[in-house]
């Protein structure tokens, strides 16, 4: 393989790290029960914040690069959190509805991200920076692909097992998908619902201020309006349902998504050749791609569609062929717990 | 309704939720380093200075209102008609395209209008029809359904603008040229710069909606869907039928509500033409907890605050950026929401309940 597709994958890989991360912290928040629907929001303001956190110690030159850049990721998972732990307070404890409230989060958040932003729009400030892994970089195909990334790259494949580990092979993980599936019962067993469900919400919130600064210190750095990661909340709900609400199907919707929207900013900017031959349509149209395969991926996982179409298979496959395909979420998903 | 509650719990939790937004904005503005009262004086100067400034109140008002009625209907059926921007977008699109190629002489602009009107609203029946059938047929969620179509239209809005429709001059991703004059949507005075026949329709189309939701077995059987979609269908309510037809409603007004954007705002198709306002009118309906009855109210007020946000830019002393708009409406949004939460859950008392199913039953 030449060097330049290699190239081009690992650029794919560090631009998908975002996507990855909110989509990773999502995750974890909706296997508690608990949906945020402010993730577009979310990512901007935690964005913003993050950023204009490092920026300003920067100005005053009071910490070193690393720790400039530590304070901005601090801050944005402090956003993340924030938000998040609004949403479950306001479900857990004032009986609101997750997904009115995650969805004025969203305007809201988004429109503080512009507000707050407006100062900072266009300006230069600290970035993260990239660190070959010895050893592992080296190693053909993966190790410039995978390797040659920067820490919070890292970091992202390392929560993605994290994540896997604590769901399937832990006590802990047990209770969790528990309390997203069947919270009575977890707490007939002894588990504390409403606690964990504040935990994991948070949690999964500062994932996602995470997710936020990973665009404003490293994937597009800075701030600018309307903002780079507009949409990609949207992308990483949807992402989580094709996911299956499983780590590594998740992470895997997360680079497919990153891919496609690599491919379609090339041939915009590098034209379309087939065979040598220089293909022309209205590239623009090319920007609708993501938000196709949005729908499409929804349509399998979730549509009647697929029931339909495995009725025309053959028997011996349906089962593993539905496992595959079909995505269902936490059964009590968005739905409160209250003691009687 | 009579007061079962103590009515100075009533006004309390009325009130707070008003002042703490306030305050939290107010808030914000002084970490800006800005004055609250010379925003105050901005928005207030920005909406009602003279009768051109509340004409512009009304233009944002006459689209915000006709997608809010719209969006009561969606909500009744317990549908997140998010999509509603793109279908107020696939409105003014359609409408753009009868303005281009539909050319009629001066004299026929009414009935060229009412053609554009109509055009409009399919637009938006379409969009919605697209949504309606991913989570009615296909099981695709509507929110994300609503989600991606929004983005969808917009592409296809900058592909329109960029591409076949460019001006023939100059061409860019600006917008559109101006539309032939006959199909603009005319001016009431040049000082009150507002389509009048609009707000005549707005105020049909409030009372229609209202009356077919409060006194027809649609309204009804929109509201069974809406509680309790499996005992709907048990009760023999025709549920997908039922859904379908309150996405169709919705998608025409904003369709309708979309082109009065490009029609009369802009006078020719830009990108995110919609602006925003299907977004607000999810919050103005959510304000309400999905009541109809003060929907138009609660648009005009929004409306005076996004008019009067265009002065925060202008106005010397303060030089703040207009989404200062959107972050108070957020906020009194979210403070609602809560307070009606902490009443419920610190307050609560029978009357609490009676109120509920007394306002649920009033339907208003």
């Amino acid at each position: 393989m030449n060097e330049e597709f290699l190239n081009t994958l690992g650029s794919i890989v560090g631009t998908a790290t975002p996507l990855v991360i909110a989509s990773l912290g999502e995750t974890v928040t909706e296997r508690a029960g608990v949906v945020n629907l402010s993730l577009d929001g979310s990512l901007a303001l935690a964005a913003v914040l993050g950023f204009a956190a490092a920026w300003t110690a920067q100005e005053a030159g009071v910490l070193d690069v690393p720790g400039q850049i530590a304070l901005g990721i601090a801050v944005a998972m402090l956003v993340g959190a924030l938000i998040a732990l609004l949403i479950g307070f306001s479900s857990i404890k004032l009986r609101r509805d997750q997904v009115a409230v995650g969805f004025v989060l969203t305007l809201l958040a988004a429109d503080l991200a512009r507000f707050l932003g407006a100062n900072f729009t266009r300006i230069p400030g600290p970035q993260i920076t990239r660190y070959a892994i010895p050893v592992l970089s080296d190693l053909p195909v993966i190790g410039p692909v995978l390797f040659r990334q920067n820490l919070l790259v890292y970091f992202s494949y390392l929560l993605m097992f994290v994540i896997w580990f604590w769901l399937f092979r832990t006590g802990g993980g047990l209770t969790l998908r528990a309390i997203g599936e069947r919270p009575e019962a977890a707490y007939a067993r002894g588990a504390r619902v409403q606690g964990l469900r504040y935990w994991y919400t948070a949690l999964g919130g500062a994932l996602v201020g995470l997710a936020g600064a990973a665009y404003s210190l490293n994937v597009k750095p800075g701030w600018s309006s309307p903002p780079a990661m507009q949409g990609d909340g949207w992308i990483a709900l949807a992402i989580v349902i094709f996911g299956g609400w499983h780590p590594f199907r998740v992470v895997l919707g997360a680079y497919l998504f990153a891919g496609l929207r690599a491919v379609s900013s090339n041939i915009q900017t590098n034209g379309l050749f087939i065979f040598g031959q220089e293909i022309s349509f209205p590239f623009v149209l090319l920007n609708t791609l993501p938000w196709l395969l949005m729908i499409v991926t929804l349509l399998i996982v979730s549509g009647g569609l697929t029931e339909r179409l495995l009725q025309y298979m053959p028997r011996a496959v349906q089962r593993r062929l539905r496992a595959f395909l079909r995505s269902d979420p936490p059964k009590a998903l968005g739905t409160r717990f209250e003691l009687e | 309704m009579t007061a079962r509650h103590p009515a100075v719990t009533r006004i309390v939790f009325l009130l707070l939720p008003i002042g703490i937004s306030l305050a939290v904005a107010a808030a914000l503005v002084i970490a800006v380093g800005r004055d609250p009262l010379d925003v105050v004086d901005a928005l207030w100067q920005g909406a009602f200075k003279d009768s051109r400034k509340l004409g512009g109140v009304f233009n944002f008002w006459i689209p915000l209102s006709l997608v809010s009625i719209g969006l009561v209907v969606t909500f009744r059926a317990g549908l997140w008609n998010i999509g509603v921007e793109g279908q107020m977008m696939m409105g003014a699109l359609f409408a753009s395209w009868g303005a281009q190629y539909i050319l009629l002489d001066d004299s026929l602009a009414p009935l060229l209008h009412v053609a554009l009107l109509c055009l409009a609203a399919l637009g938006g029946m379409f969009w919605a029809w697209v949504v309606g059938a991913l989570k009615i047929r296909l099981g695709v969620n509507e929110i994300f359904g609503g989600v991606a179509l929004n983005a969808l239209v917009n592409v296809i809005s900058i592909y329109l603008i960029s591409g076949p429709w460019q001006p023939r001059i100059g061409g860019s991703a600006q917008g559109t040229e101006p539309f032939p004059q006959p199909a603009l949507l005319p001016e009431f005075a040049q000082t009150f710069p507002v389509n009048i026949f609009m707000i005549v329709l707005v105020a049909a189309a409030f009372v229609i909606v209202y009356a077919l939701l409060n006194r027809t077995r649609w309204g009804l059987n929109l509201k069974a869907v809406g509680k309790n979609m499996r005992s709907a269908q048990l009760l023999g309510v025709a549920t997908e039928r039922t859904s379908m037809s309150a996405f169709l409603v919705c998608g025409a007004l904003a369709g309708v509500a979309g082109s009065y954007r490009v029609l009369f705002t802009f006078d020719n198709l830009r990108p995110l033409a919609s602006g925003g306002i299907g977004f607000l009118g999810l919050l103005v309906v959510l304000l309400l907890s999905i009541r109809l009855l003060w929907a138009p109210l609660v648009a005009f007020a929004f409306a005076a605050i996004l008019t009067g946000s265009t002065r925060l830019q202008i106005a010397p002393s303060l030089k703040l950026d207009s989404s200062l708009a959107g972050v108070m409406q957020g906020m009194l949004v979210l403070f609602v929401i809560l307070f009606q939460g902490v009443r419920e859950v610190f307050f609560p008392s029978k009357a609490n309940d009676d109120d509920e199913m007394a306002a649920e039953e009033s339907g208003a």
